[in-house]
């Protein structure tokens, strides 16, 4: 049972980083940005390629700068192009395929033996014990979560989030709307790249299928995570997503540990878990309208 | 400070909702002038702002700001020497940021701040702000950590004001910016802007449906119909004359009697 929770709090801090892409992207910027699944691999291929090749640290920030890129592609293609932003994200996921397979020397799944990785390396150094993985885990993304936390203060911070509060004002405040777009989901790709570069040196092994429903997963950390703390700031937000990734990870270790439901359907279950929290205020609406209207039949107005 | 040489915009051209939203517009603006404008529906007035701020480019002529050609640029660089305020107070702020960091992105525009991209909110920032939120008597210096989107619309519409008149911008475009507002308030709102406008001394244009409004406002009054300036007056030859003087000069302009609904009900 240790073992468990101390694997779901490994997995939980590393995807909680898709999550705060998620968070920028979707609560911030207000644009469902599709890049993320690809984005997630391309991290992952890049980082294992670079640790393969006996280069585990520099292939962290490879992975960024390369996830950047795939957000910088979908932020042309919608704010210059016109394309709309869950096309953009779709065109640039599908092209992301032959990206990734290519980082990945054209085969379609890559594996780390005896080289090291950031964590075998962080192991050697002997802090933290047994729980090294969780500890290097949740530094890098604590630290993250600061650096995003002191990004969105800044000016050019406050430019990105009023561009998803109100466009209007941004452009009658002199700032580009285009510009800060790009910023945002730059960065938030950024955040999705390196959570796949730290799973996959984690794992040892990078799949071309493993970030299919990434997107979705990291949703459903985001949601869980407002659930429990409200989403009334920014750094409430932050720290939101974090917690709510390592619950959804629980979750699914209790899940896998317990067998309450079948492993192969808890895609299926998450889809509909975020499906329903999404849709949460339509239902509520309507459930509320339902009887209000049970209420005036039965009064026996017109 | 303004010259609009000429403009003409059409939208839709070559189909059937083809409309000539303004037709061979020329104006010119002093510096300092408060201009006030009347038109009945459609006749051009907010395509008139769209065109000076940039909202699209216009189709003919040339727009330019203080010896400065802008009739190509963006919107959001004109926006660095141009405030605008709206009839909805709800576009002119983003309701999920606190009233300090809504105030923090209009002062963006001062030269100094244009690439301080990663500089936060200092403390004399802070300060400045408050002593400007404190013009405005309304008690928002002590919200400030608030979300704008728990303010009234007039508050949030005094908020825009502030916002757009921090840094003193070029011109300021003013589109019917009280209509949506209660009587009171907007009578509050219109006598910040009065206030605002003399003390910076900034060249301002303002759409109005209030006839007397346009009268007493400001040193200059115009009156548009279907995409056209059909009458100018300013300075001695305007303060001469009374509301029925106006409808009448607009039936000798236009042809027609003026028609905008709101004019009619608030008479």
């Amino acid at each position: 049972m240790l073992y468990v929770t101390q694997t779901a709090l490994e997995l939980g801090f590393l995807y909680a980083l898709v999550a705060m892409a998620l968070f920028v992207s979707y609560r911030i910027l207000d644009i469902a940005d599709l890049t993320t699944d690809g984005c997630f691999v391309l991290g992952a291929a890049v980082s294992v390629t670079c640790a393969a090749a006996g280069y585990p640290i520099l292939g962290i920030p490879a992975a960024m700068i390369a996830g950047s890129a795939a957000g910088f592609v979908t932020a042309f293609l919608q704010t210059r192009l016109g394309v709309p932003s869950i096309l953009a994200g779709i065109v640039t996921n599908t092209g992301l395929y032959t990206v990734n397979l290519m980082a990945m020397g054209w085969s379609s799944n890559v594996s780390l033996l005896k080289q090291a990785t950031v964590f075998t390396m962080f192991r050697d150094t002997g802090i933290g014990g047994g729980w090294y993985k969780v500890i290097l885990a949740a530094f890098v993304t604590v630290l993250m979560g600061l650096l995003v936390l002191g990004f969105l203060r800044t000016r050019l911070g406050l430019s990105v989030r009023a561009t998803g509060d109100n466009r209007d004002m941004v452009r009658a405040s002199s700032i580009n709307p285009t510009f800060t777009i790009t910023v945002g989901l730059c960065l938030a790709n950024a955040l999705t790249a390196l959570s796949g570069a730290m799973v996959g040196q984690y794992q040892k092994t990078m799949d071309i299928n493993g970030g299919t429903g990434i997107v979705v997963i990291g949703l459903a950390c985001l949601i869980i995570g407002e659930t429990v703390l409200g989403r009334r700031t920014v750094t409430k937000g932050v720290i939101a997503v974090i917690i709510g990734s390592v619950i959804y990870r629980l979750i699914y270790a209790i899940v896998l540990y317990t067998k309450v439901v079948p492993v192969d359907c808890l895609k299926l279950l998450t889809a509909v878990i975020v499906g329903l929290a999404i849709a949460f205020p339509s239902i509520k609406d309507w459930v509320l309208f339902q009887r209000r209207k049970a209420v005036a039949g039965r009064k026996g107005g017109c | 400070m303004l010259k609009i040489n000429h403009v003409s915009k059409t939208f839709n051209p070559g189909t059937v909702n083809e409309k000539k939203a303004l037709e061979d517009v020329s104006l010119h603006l002093l510096s300092g002038d408060f201009v006030t404008i009347v038109g009945s529906n459609g006749a051009g007035k907010s395509t008139l702002f769209n065109a000076i701020a940039g909202a699209f480019f216009a189709d003919e002529g040339s727009i330019e700001l203080a010896g400065e050609d802008i009739t190509f640029k963006p919107e959001y660089k004109r926006s660095r020497e141009m405030g605008r305020l709206f009839q909805d107070p709800m576009r002119g702020t983003a309701p999920n940021m606190t009233i300090e960091e809504n105030l923090a992105l209009a002062y963006l525009r001062t030269a100094k701040h244009q690439n301080a991209f990663f500089s936060r909110i200092s403390r004399a920032d802070r300060q400045f702000f408050r002593d400007q939120l404190a013009l405005l008597d309304m008690g928002l210096e002590d919200r400030m950590k608030q979300p704008v989107g728990l303010l009234s619309g007039g508050q949030r519409q005094a908020l825009t004001l502030l916002m757009a008149t921090m840094v003193p911008p070029k011109v300021l475009l003013l589109d019917e910016h009280t209509a949506a507002l209660d009587p009171a308030t907007a009578e509050k709102v219109l006598d910040i802007t009065k206030d605002v406008v003399s003390r910076n001394k900034i060249t301002t244009l303002m759409v109005t449906h209030n006839m007397s409004n346009a009268l007493s406002l400001g040193n200059r009054t115009i009156m548009m119909d279907s995409g056209r300036i059909v009458f100018d007056t300013r300075d001695e030859e305007r303060s001469g004359m009374t509301v029925d003087d106006l409808l009448e000069k607009f039936r000798q302009g236009a042809g027609k009697m003026l028609d905008n609904d709101r004019i009619l009900l608030s008479n």
